[in-house]
C-alpha cells in the first residue's frame, strides 16, 4: 500500500470518450459471462493437469469463442488466451481440482497464446491459438479506447479470483485455523496486489483493506488484511479477530463492486503500472509491506504481474508510437521475472527474511532498470 | 591493529611546539618547484571547461564539495555500456557547464513524462562542477572484450597491515568524482548520471565529502582535515608543470596506448577516532604529523612553506620530526621521489550509534603509476606511521580515469573501447 492516498493523473481520460469497441471480451470471472454476439462457435475443451494444457483446437474463426476449462489436475489453476506481448485478451480463475469454467472472449483473426496455470504462477504452459479471418487494422482512437476494455477485462478476473480467495481466507481465520489462513494470507493478496492501482482510486477504502499499523490515522482503526497478518504471525491468536475479518470481506467486496465500474484511460494505466513498479521499489524490496509474515515476494510478484497487464493492455498502442520502449520494457520485464525466479519456493516464494542483502539489491536493480521506461509510457501514449 | 607509540611522543614534550610548521594528513611531498603564477581559477559559481587534453577535476583547482560515486556494470552487452558513457558524457558536458541533465529538461517536457533533469539544480550557477570518470579493474574482465586491455598499472592494490575494508564500500567497475562549490550542484551531477545509467549500472557506494584537505593550485590556502591539521601543504599542483609531466600524467609507452593523457586514481576512506584524538596531548599530536598545528610549519621550522629539515635534534638528542611521524613516512625522498596528487575530502556521516562522529577523510590521490607511488607509500605509512592509532582505512578503491574527452564527437572512454 502507499502512505498516502494515490491519485491517478486523470489529465487524458478524456482521450477515451471514444468510439466504442470491437472486442468487448466477456466477462471472464466466474464463468458466467454473456456473449456479445458474433459467430458461436461451439465450446472449445481444454483439459489442464499440473503438467499439461491440452486445448481441443489450435486454430479458430474470428469472433466470439468459449472455452470451457476443466480442472483435472490437482492444483488450482488458471486459463489465459494471451495476445502478442501477454496481453490478456481473457482469462479465468480459480479454477479449483475437478472444476470446469468456461471463458468466453471476443478474439479477432491474429496470433495468440493459450495458457494453462497450474498453481497460479509463472508463465503456464504455452500453446499456440491462430484466429483466422479478416483482420480489420484498428485506427489508433480505437487501440486507445481498446486498452481500457482489455484492462477493465483483466480487473474483473481478478476482482473475483480476489473475492473468492478473500471468502476462503477469512473463513479461516474465523474458524481459528490458523495455519490454513497463514497459507492463504499470501494468495488473497496475489489478487489485491495486481490490481492496485485501481483499488487506490477509491482513497477511503484502501487504508481500511490494505493499510500498514503505522499510517492508519488517528482515530482510526487498524483493521484489514495486516492486521489479520499481525494476528496471526505475532499474536498468534486469533480468537478475537471474526470482527476484523468480516470488515475485511465486507470492504473487499465494496470496492471490488467499484472497481469493476472503473475504466481507466490510457494514462491512468501508465501510470498504475508505474505505480505498482514503485511500490515494488519502496515497500516490498525493504519488506516493510509483510513485515509479521515476511510475504513480501507474494506481493513483489503479483504488483509485476498487474504491472505487465496494464502495460499488455496498451500495447498495441504502444507498438505504433514507441516500438522501441516497448523493446525495451520487454526486456526488463523479462529480466525482472528472471531474477525474482531465483526466489521462488514450490508454488510460492521465499520469505523476504531468507535474502541476503545482495539478492535484495540485485532485485531494487532490476526493478529501477523497469520503472525507467515503463515511467515513460504515460507520455508516449499520449503523444 | 596499530603499533602505538605514544609513549615514546609524549616524551618528545615540548620540543616541537615552539617550532611552526605545516602538516598535512597521508601521503605528502616536500618543496614545491618554484610557483609561476597562479592561474586565473575564474569566479568560484562559474564552469570549468569539459572539453580537453586531461579530464577536468583532476589538476583543477579543488572545489568545495564531493560526491563520489561508484558504479557496478549490471549489463553484460558491451554495446549498451558504450551507448551509456555516450549518454554520459553528452549529460556531464551539459551539466558542467550549468545546464540541465537533458534537453527537455526539468520543466520543459510533456506533463505526462517524467523530466529528463531533476530540478533540485534550477537556478544554481555552475559552481566548477567537474566530473571525472575512471574505470576499475573489475571492468576488465571477461565481460566487456577488455581483459587485453588493462593496464599493468591497475593491479589490485596490495592489503595493507590494518586494513580493516568492507567491500560493500569498495571497488567498483566505473567511479565518478563529482565535485563543485555548491554541495547541491555535485549531488544532482550524480544523482542525474545515475538515474541514466538505471538497467546498465548499479550504485555500488558512494562518498559525500567536504571541506576541501588539500590545495591543488598555489592560489588556494592550505585548509585542515578533520584532525584540525592543515592538509596538502606540499601536494602536487598544477603549476609544477614539470612535475606534472612526471608524476601524473600516463605517458605513451607507459602502457596500453588509451591511457595516455590520463592517470591512476586511489580512493581510500580513512576514519578517524576523533574523539580519542581530540584527547592527546597537544604536542603528541603535533609529533605524529611531524608539524605544527597552528602555524603548519614542519617541527623545527617556523613558517609552513619551510623547507623539512629530517636532521634537527631535540635536547634529548632524538629527531625533532619522529621517526614515526606522518611527515617523514610520507616524505617523497624515502621513496624514490614518488609523490601524488591529493584531492581528499572531509566527511562526517552522521554518528555511529556508540556516541562517536562517524567521520574522517575521503583520500583521493592521482597519479601515473600505483604501483610506484601510492603503494611504496603506503606501506610505509601502514607499517609505521604514528597516525594509526586514530585512523583507520575502511574501503578502498583502484581506477583508471582515461584522457580528457577532446570535443562533442568524443566520449569518455572512447579509445578503451575502439
Amino acid at each position: 500500500m502507499r502512505t498516502t492516498p494515490t491519485t491517478v493523473s486523470l489529465v487524458a481520460a478524456g482521450a477515451l470518450a471514444l468510439a466504442a469497441l470491437t472486442a468487448c471480451g466477456g466477462d471472464s470471472g466466474g464463468g458466467t459471462a454473456s456473449t456479445a454476439g458474433g459467430a458461436a462457435t461451439g465450446k472449445i475443451a481444454v483439459s489442464a493437469t499440473d503438467t499439461t494444457c491440452d486445448v481441443a483446437t489450435t486454430e479458430l474463426p474470428a469472433g466470439t469463442a468459449t472455452f470451457s476449462v476443466t480442472n483435472n489436475g490437482t492444483k488450482v489453476t488458471e486459463f489465459y488466451v494471451y495476445a502478442a506481448g501477454d496481453r490478456v485478451m481473457g482469462e479465468v480463475e480459480n479454477i479449483v481440482p475437478g472444476l470446469t469454467r468456461d471463458l468466453i472472449v471476443e478474439l479477432p483473426a491474429g496470433v495468440y497464446e493459450t495458457a494453462c496455470k497450474p498453481g497460479m504462477v509463472g508463465k503456464g504452459i504455452r500453446g499456440p491459438l491462430k484466429v483466422t479471418g479478416e483482420a480489420k487494422p484498428l485506427t489508433s482512437d480505437a487501440k486507445l479506447a481498446e486498452a481500457t476494455e482489455s484492462y477493465q477485462r483483466y480487473v474483473r478476473s481478478q476482482t473475483a479470483a480476489l473475492v473468492e480467495k478473500t471468502q476462503e481466507f477469512v473463513d479461516a481465520v474465523k474458524a481459528g485455523k490458523i495455519e490454513e489462513a497463514k497459507r492463504l494470507y499470501p494468495i488473497a493478496r496475489t489478487y489485491w496486489e495486481r490490481i492496485e492501482p485501481v483499488a487506490e482510486i477509491f482513497g477511503d477504502l484502501d487504508p481500511k483493506i490494505d493499510g500498514r499499523e503505522e499510517v492508519v490515522e488517528e482515530g482510526m482503526e487498524f483493521t484489514g488484511y495486516h492486521r489479520l497478518e499481525k494476528d496471526l504471525w505475532v499474536k498468534k491468536d486469533v480468537s478475537d479477530s471474526g470482527p476484523i475479518a468480516d470488515r475485511l470481506m465486507e470492504d473487499v467486496k465494496l470496492i471490488v463492486s467499484k472497481a469493476n465500474e472503473e475504466r481507466l484511460s490510457p494514462v491512468q494505466l501508465g501510470n498504475g503500472a508505474k505505480s505498482l513498479l514503485d511500490e515494488i521499489a519502496t515497500g516490498k524490496i525493504t519488506g516493510e509491506e509483510d513485515r509479521y509474515s515476511h510475504t513480501d515476494l507474494w506481493d513483489f510478484a503479483a504488483n509485476i504481474e498487474g504491472a505487465k497487464a496494464a502495460i499488455a493492455a496498451l500495447r498495441p498502442v504502444l507498438e505504433e508510437r514507441d516500438p522501441e520502449l516497448v523493446k525495451e520494457i520487454d526486456e526488463n520485464f523479462a529480466r525482472v521475472e528472471r531474477t525474482l525466479e531465483k526466489h521462488r519456493d514450490g508454488d510460492g516464494w521465499k520469505p523476504h527474511n531468507e535474502l541476503s542483502k545482495a539478492e535484495l539489491k540485485e532485485l531494487s536493480d532490476v526493478i529501477n532498470a523497469l520503472a525507467e521506461p515503463v515511467s515513460r509510457v504515460s507520455a508516449a501514449v499520449t503523444r | 591493529m596499530t603499533v602505538i607509540k605514544r609513549r615514546r611522543l609524549l616524551g618528545l614534550g615540548a620540543a616541537g611546539v615552539a617550532a611552526a610548521g605545516a602538516g598535512a594528513f597521508a601521503i605528502r611531498s616536500a618543496v614545491t618547484e618554484s610557483a609561476p603564477a597562479p592561474r586565473s581559477e575564474g569566479p568560484a559559481d562559474g564552469p570549468v571547461p569539459f572539453y580537453g587534453e586531461h579530464q577536468a577535476g583532476i589538476v583543477t583547482p579543488m572545489q568545495d564539495h564531493l560526491h563520489f560515486v561508484a558504479f557496478d556494470v549490471i549489463t553484460d552487452d558491451r554495446d549498451k555500456l558504450i551507448e551509456l558513457l555516450q549518454e554520459w558524457t553528452a549529460a556531464a558536458a551539459r551539466m558542467t557547464q550549468g545546464k540541465e541533465a537533458g534537453a527537455l529538461g526539468a520543466v520543459g517536457g510533456r506533463p505526462e513524462a517524467p523530466p529528463d533533469d531533476t530540478g533540485e539544480a534550477l537556478g544554481l550557477p555552475p559552481s566548477r562542477l567537474t566530473l571525472t570518470i575512471g574505470f576499475g579493474p573489475s571492468l576488465f574482465d571477461e565481460r566487456f572484450g577488455l581483459a587485453d586491455r588493462k593496464p599493468a598499472a591497475l593491479a589490485p592494490l596490495p592489503r595493507f597491515p590494518g586494513d580493516d575494508l568492507d567491500p560493500a564500500i569498495s571497488g567498483g567497475d566505473i567511479c565518478i568524482q563529482a565535485c563543485a562549490n555548491d554541495p547541491q550542484v555535485a549531488v544532482h551531477a550524480v544523482r542525474n548520471l545515475a538515474r541514466i545509467g538505471f538497467g546498465r549500472v548499479s550504485v555500488r557506494w558512494s562518498q559525500l565529502g567536504f571541506g576541501r584537505t588539500s590545495t591543488t593550485t598555489a592560489a588556494q590556502a592550505t585548509p585542515r582535515n578533520l584532525f584540525g591539521f592543515k592538509d596538502g601543504t606540499n601536494n602536487l599542483k598544477l603549476e609544477d608543470e614539470r612535475l606534472l609531466r612526471e608524476q601524473l600524467w600516463v605517458a605513451p609507452g607507459d602502457g596500453p596506448g588509451w591511457m595516455t593523457g590520463g592517470c591512476y586514481l586511489v580512493t581510500r576512506k580513512i576514519r578517524m577516532n576523533i574523539e580519542t584524538w581530540d584527547r592527546a596531548p597537544l604536542a603528541e599530536q603535533e609529533a605524529i604529523f611531524g608539524r605544527t598545528k597552528g602555524e603548519g610549519a614542519p617541527l623545527g621550522k617556523s613558517r609552513e612553506f619551510d623547507e623539512i629539515d629530517f636532521d634537527l635534534k631535540g635536547p634529548d638528542g632524538e629527531p625533532l620530526i619522529p621517526a614515526d611521524s606522518h611527515i617523514r613516512l610520507a616524505h617523497h625522498t624515502r621513496h624514490g621521489g614518488a609523490r601524488l596528487l591529493r584531492r581528499g575530502y572531509n566527511y562526517v556521516d552522521g554518528s555511529d550509534g556508540l556516541g562517536r562522529l562517524d567521520a574522517g577523510l575521503f583520500f583521493i590521490a592521482f597519479q601515473r603509476d600505483p604501483r610506484r607511488q601510492f603503494v611504496p607509500i603506503q606501506r610505509a605509512l601502514a607499517r609505521e606511521d604514528a597516525l594509526n592509532e586514530y585512523i583507520k582505512h575502511v574501503s578502498s578503491g583502484l581506477f583508471a580515469c582515461p584522457p580528457g574527452v577532446r570535443d562533442a564527437g568524443d566520449h569518455w572512454g572512447r579509445a578503451l573501447f575502439t
